[in-house]
């Protein structure tokens, strides 16, 4: 079966969810990353850190809570939890980098086999800027990458990433529609396969070498 | 007591070719007023130190449209459209940094350090020209510090003695800008007559030269 855009990222979304325990602290990148929190189990509550200075992000606002002076790092107006602050962009990178936040989750143009990141540019094309993320990927316990298996129908989980990193062998885990892989020191271990793939769906799609130990 | 100016007051302090630094992320926390001005005059080729370059044509996106910037110092211009494009066409300089760095570089400035030693970036296009240093097993990019002509942030409260305070997500770089230039002004939504108290003070009243009225007192 195939899934919409819209249905491959709300898989993914509800499996990163999953990955959350009481308690954490955890930053989301923009897009896709984001609508982790959506899916959290009930019994689970986590803080959200936005890079530009929010530590306890509650829900996006409605007419009757509109603030402009409180945004998240996609420039959209939220609310802050109970027990939530505010801070300046030098607490906010010293929490990233420090080693003060338990999850990361990003999106990625490309992932590789040794963990390494590239999501900020694509030469002569697409040079966004690296904003918060290689700060966010720095000091994390643990980076988890989120995002569709194939851009268009090419694998973005390769042997070696040829675009620009964001971060060298930091990848802990990718979550795609498809499967879950663990980054080892050995390389790529899959350890899922999702309900609408299938292990040669995966491997015809995915351009690296994998071990097969599923849970 | 600090003194309070217009925003066309405050052009006396720019000049063609400086360095500025403007608070402000996205739409948050972003000093208009003097932008609103600066758009006007003849004024042109400065540095800008910002977190990013807004949205296309919107507050710090009017700089960058209204053509007066040479070269931006940023984390991000994915949100600007012109810029991205001035970028690709040659006709506009761009430091991309690492937003963590670069606000350590301004506080480097501020705070009388000779540059901070980071593992961002360790490994990545962002260690072309910078000296990296082994210590302890482990690699770090030396980033040196950053220091503005001017410096233009925004604040929520101020008082009569420049003390700042912020509501929301504005503190952002606007906390630490007012450390690294030699001008500093500061566009405030509210100025009271009364002291902040000095539990509030986020900014201490000592790194800030002039204060804009925003206007916004009585107004919510």
């Amino acid at each position: 079966m195939e899934l919409t855009k819209e249905q491959a990222q709300e898989f993914i979304a509800r499996r990163v969810a999953q990955e959350f325990r009481n308690g954490d602290v955890v930053t989301l990148g923009i897009g896709l990353p984001t609508k982790a929190v959506s899916y959290l189990p009930q019994d689970v509550s986590i803080i959200v850190q936005s890079e530009n200075g929010v530590l306890g992000v509650g829900t996006y606002q409605d007419e009757t809570c509109r603030d402009s002076h409180i945004i998240n790092a996609g420039g959209v107006g939220v609310t802050i939890n109970a027990g939530g602050c505010f801070v300046d962009s030098l607490m906010s990178f010293s929490m990233m980098r420090g080693g003060h936040i338990d999850i990361t989750v990003l999106g990625a143009l490309q992932v590789d086999v040794e963990g390494n990141l590239a999501n900020w540019c694509i030469p002569g094309k697409f040079t966004p800027g690296m904003g918060g993320a290689m700060d966010l990927v720095a000091g994390t316990k643990k980076l988890i990458v989120a995002m569709e298996h194939t851009a268009k129908g090419s694998p973005k989980i390769l042997k070696r990433c040829t675009l620009p990193l964001t971060a060298v062998h930091k990848v802990d885990m990718i979550i795609t529609e498809k499967a879950v892989f663990d980054v080892s020191p050995r390389g790529l271990v899959l350890r899922e396969i999702s309900p609408y793939s299938s292990l040669e769906d995966i491997r015809s799609t995915t351009d690296a070498d994998f071990e097969v130990d599923l849970r | 007591m600090i003194k309070i100016i217009t925003p066309t007051e405050a052009l006396q302090f720019f000049q063609s070719g400086q360095t500025l630094m403007v608070g402000g992320f996205l739409n948050c926390g972003v000093p208009n007023l003097v932008i609103d001005e600066l758009i006007k005059t003849p004024l042109t080729d400065f540095t800008l130190i910002s977190n990013d370059t807004g949205e296309a044509g919107i507050n710090r996106g009017q700089l960058i449209r209204a053509g007066k910037i040479k070269k931006a110092i940023v984390s991000h211009i994915g949100t600007n459209p012109e810029t991205v494009q001035l970028y690709n066409e040659g006709k506009i300089e761009v430091d991309l940094e690492p937003q963590g760095s670069l606000a350590e570089r301004i506080r480097a400035d501020g705070a009388g350090l000779g540059g901070i030693l980071t593992p961002v970036g360790v490994g990545t296009e962002v260690e072309k020209g910078k000296q990296k240093i082994a210590l302890n097993g482990k690699d770090y990019l030396l980033e040196t510090p950053l220091h503005a002509d001017v410096a233009v942030v925004y604040a929520t409260y101020a008082d009569k003695f420049g003390n700042l305070a912020f509501h929301g997500s504005t503190r952002n770089f606007n906390v630490l800008m007012p450390m690294a230039a030699d001008v500093v002004i500061v566009e405030a939504e509210h100025i009271s007559a009364e002291p902040l108290s000095p539990d509030n003070v986020v900014v201490p009243g000592i790194f800030v030269d002039y204060l804009i009225d925003g206007g916004r007192n009585g107004a919510d």
